[in-house]
């Protein structure tokens, strides 16, 4: 019965979601009142429906309702509670059933918070979102609907895949969704602006808000991701260029560059059409992501159950929303640009070549990401581009930007002459050449070309991040203080430093090494003793697993015992890696069991990784200064116009 | 021509690539079975009901049969399980089964429980016959020919549509080699 509820809500909100797409862009268009006030309460009414359909299928996880299919195959009766929470988005269904809902809160949320914007414009906004939403509902519907039966219901389901069961996979999924949904409200906003003819300075800063908020998701998202995989797939890598991670990197670089560019838009009134092509490629790449992760078009480590009809589906669905978005754009963006020019001295200039240059990224990762499809498709044969392509080629538009993030900082709008910039930014420079070619060495016993470079970049932007910070700070009372917005600036500056850092020192210091183990050996690396002292059988919940009592000594002196463990979760069968990790601020020790192989013996692979806490904790810092940014009192005034 | 069709044309040239994409017939993640049109693994195992009597490859020699590789734990298995035994009344052709990774009191408990469709099912509780086989999820079904070779392998569960498409046409053509 519960789930029919669910079924049948879902449903309702489709016809809700119906309305709230034609209604209140036909009274826009209109210019009829009633009409455009159907926006709000049919938005409002979407997601009350959406949240009683997800709620119902939330119930049948936790009421062990195997009779429905999906629940019988993402869960199972051991499985603990928080995972039949999370379960829920464990699949295909049920992540299309929360980017739904999720789509709705987003399109609540506009409704709520744009009170102060004309009417017209909350109506176009809520439409187009209205459009999106028909979309998803449909496609849940019609190909993946989360409430279908099984007949017989099994006595017992077939659980959660297990690399979900752990606390950083559980939250990655959401976070990511509603980073990726929460480009459709830029996406619609700029799908308003054309549709009104009216762009002007006031509607970059209405977009400025949103665009963060769904950024710092975005980011925290990929990070947990990165940190999960890092830890869970037993291999102490961070980032694997896998096509399904390089599809949400797209929209992440693209949104980034669109943060930069509606700058621009504010306060110069520049870059009007470009902000808007951002804007329209960052959601049609997080389309474009969802596309190649459940279509199967691509082969991937992420890759959710295929089918066809699907991928079709959701190709029709994104072939209308982008072709439509940029039709409107080919016809609506000309009238909308103004032709005012700017000096090259200026932020202007600098934050032009941001944009540049993380475009040049994203199509480097795309054509990276599709180069196995594009050569079969052409005949050319099979290929696979590995990560070392991606290190090098993504580093070429990189390592220029790291260079001119620091000297864009600080210079002016409209025009700065360069003995200024020079003047405020000589001695970062010089600090950050100095200390960037000797320190590595210094701790490290190693020079290198390349930590050199990488030292220095992270060294120049953290340096020239906390100028203007500090600045403040030492700034009498009562002087005016740092705002919200540039702080915020400098401190996701601060922390792409950090992060850079990390890379910098991971990539080029590691050590790693697969060796054979048996009980009682001690095996040295990197100044660290590990000895192995015991092999355990021990039980979880839902899985039993061997564990490692691991002691690490350094010079004799004991330093920590970790607990690797080999899970084989009993349902699935299958085998899980849970390194045993000591964590340092400036090092991770890292041990994780291989395979059996035979005599008491273990593969093990040891791994020292410096700073690599760097990596994750600079993206954490990103994500703390957009959210600082969107604090800034100028989004919470009234419209002037 | 406007810079502002540009990006419309650059997206529309990407479309045809997504679109042959697509193409059902075209499948990625089939590792294009090494072993089709090949022959099928040997193996021997112990049989499920009585663990002193073996069945393998030798019990399939000169005739066609179906290999289903099932588990207790595999919810797809059950699905496809009415399947199974309607196919076995049918008697099209005999069926075999790999019980992979499993334990034989719930195999067994499964068995009397839903029916037996198998002529006889192998016990492969470590899944090495499962290795050999190329198995990377239950259920996958292979059919083999009466030659031995792999004519065609179907990943999760079966039933009469897929059937009729996929395994139909093969047998009447090697019916008809034979």
């Amino acid at each position: 019965m519960i789930p029919e509820i669910g079924h049948f809500a879902l449903i309702l909100a489709l016809a809700l979601a119906l309305v709230q797409g034609v209604l209140p862009l036909v009274g826009a268009h209109r210019n009829d009142a009633t009409l455009m006030g159907a926006a709000r309460s049919a938005a409002y009414g979407q997601l009350f429906f959406v949240v009683i359909a997800y709620a119902c299928l939330t119930y049948a996880f936790l009421n062990n309702d195997f009779s429905v299919l999906y629940v019988a195959n993402h869960s199972q009766l051991s499985l603990p509670t928080m995972y039949k929470v999370t379960a829920v988005w464990g699949g295909h269904e049920g992540s299309v059933l929360l980017w739904i809902l999720l789509l709705a809160a987003w399109t609540v949320a506009v409704g709520f918070f744009s009170k102060r914007l004309p009417d017209s414009f909350v109506a176009r906004v809520v439409g187009v979102l209205g459009l999106l939403s028909i979309g998803f509902l449909l496609f849940a519907l019609l190909t993946s609907n989360p409430f279908d039966r099984l007949s017989p219901a099994p006595a017992d389901g077939g659980d959660l895949n297990p690399l979900l069961q752990d606390p950083g996979m559980a939250f990655h999924p959401p976070m990511l969704y509603i980073g990726y949904v929460g480009f459709s409200v830029a996406f619609a906003f700029a799908i308003a602006a054309m549709l009104s003819g009216n762009l002007d300075r006031t509607w970059a800063r209405w977009t400025r808000p949103w665009t963060t908020v769904a950024w710092v998701f975005l980011t925290l998202g990929i990070a947990l991701g990165s940190w999960w995989a890092y830890y869970e797939l037993g291999w102490g890598g961070w980032w694997f260029w896998d096509p399904v991670e390089n599809a949400s990197f797209m929209p992440w670089l693209i949104g980034t560059a669109l943060i930069h560019s509606l700058a621009v838009a504010e306060k110069r009134g520049l870059f009007k059409s470009w902000t808007l092509l951002l804007a329209i490629a960052a959601f049609s790449l997080s389309l474009l992501g969802t596309f190649l992760v459940r279509s199967g078009i691509i082969v991937s480590v992420h890759a959710f159950a295929t089918d066809p009809q699907r991928g079709v589906f959701i190709l029709a669905f994104l072939g209308i929303v982008i072709l439509s978005a940029l039709v409107l754009y080919a016809w609506r963006a000309p009238s909308l640009d103004s032709e005012a020019g700017f000096k090259p001295m200026s932020r202007e200039t600098f934050l032009l070549l941001n944009n540049v240059l993380l475009v040049i990224a994203t199509v480097v990762v795309f054509f990276g990401t599709l180069a196995p499809l594009i050569y079969e498709v052409l005949g050319v044969g099979k290929i696979s581009i590995g990560p070392p392509w991606f290190n090098l080629v993504f580093l070429l538009p990189m390592l220029p930007l790291a260079f001119l993030v620091g000297i864009g900082m600080h210079t002016a709008w409209r025009h700065q002459p360069t003995s200024a910039i020079w003047k405020r930014v000589r001695i970062p420079a010089i600090v950050a050449v100095i200390a960037g070619v000797l320190i590595p060495g210094m701790l490290y016993g190693r020079f290198g070309v390349m930590v050199s470079v990488g030292t220095i970049a992270a060294l120049w932007i953290i340096i020239t991040s906390l100028i203007e910070p500090i600045r403040s700070w030492r700034r009498a009372e009562g002087a005016a203080k740092i705002t919200p917005a540039i702080l915020g600036m400098s401190v996701a500056h601060l922390g792409v430093g950090l992060f850079v850092i990390g890379v910098t020192l991971v990539s080029a210091f590691s050590i790693e090494t697969d060796q054979s183990m048996r009980a009682g050996q001690t095996l040295d690396v990197a100044g660290h003793q590990f000895e192995l002292r015991e092999l355990r059988q021990v039980q979880g919940p839902n899985f039993s697993a061997i564990e490692g009592a691991v002691e690490i000594r350094r010079d004799g002196e004991f330093v920590a015992e970790v607990r690797p463990q080999k899970r084989q979760y009993l349902v699935q069968k299958n085998w899980m890696t849970e390194a045993g990790i000591q964590v340092h601020w400036n090092k991770d020790l890292f041990i994780a069991l291989g395979d059996q192989l035979g005599n008491d013996a273990w593969s093990v692979r040891i791994q020292y990784k410096p700073m690599i806490r760097f990596i994750w904790l600079g993206t954490l810092v990103m994500a703390l200064g957009g959210l600082i940014a969107i604090t800034d009192r100028r989004y919470r005034r009234k419209v002037s116009a | 021509m406007s810079r502002y069709l540009i990006p419309l044309i650059a997206f529309a040239i990407l479309i045809p690539v997504f679109i042959i994409g697509l193409d059902p017939e075209r499948n990625v993640n089939e590792l294009p079975s090494p072993f089709i049109g090949k022959p099928a693994p040997t193996f021997e195992l112990p049989t499920l009901k009585d663990p002193a009597r073996s069945v393998g490859s030798a019990n399939f020699e000169g005739q066609a049969v179906l290999v289903n590789v099932w588990a207790t734990w595999c919810v797809g298995c059950r699905q496809e399980h009415n399947f199974l035994l309607q196919l076995e009344e049918s008697g099209t052709i005999p069926i075999y089964g790999i019980n992979w990774r499993d334990t034989r009191p719930e195999a067994l408990g499964w068995l009397e429980q839903l029916g037996d469709p198998y002529v006889a099912s192998a016990d492969d509780r470590d899944g090495r016959v499962g290795i050999d086989w190329g198995v990377y999820g239950a259920p996958e079904t292979f059919l083999i020919g009466a030659d031995g070779t792999v004519l065609y392998k179907h990943l999760g569960p079966l039933n009469w549509p897929i059937w009729e498409r996929d395994f139909v046409p093969l047998l009447t053509s090697t019916e008809v080699d034979r």
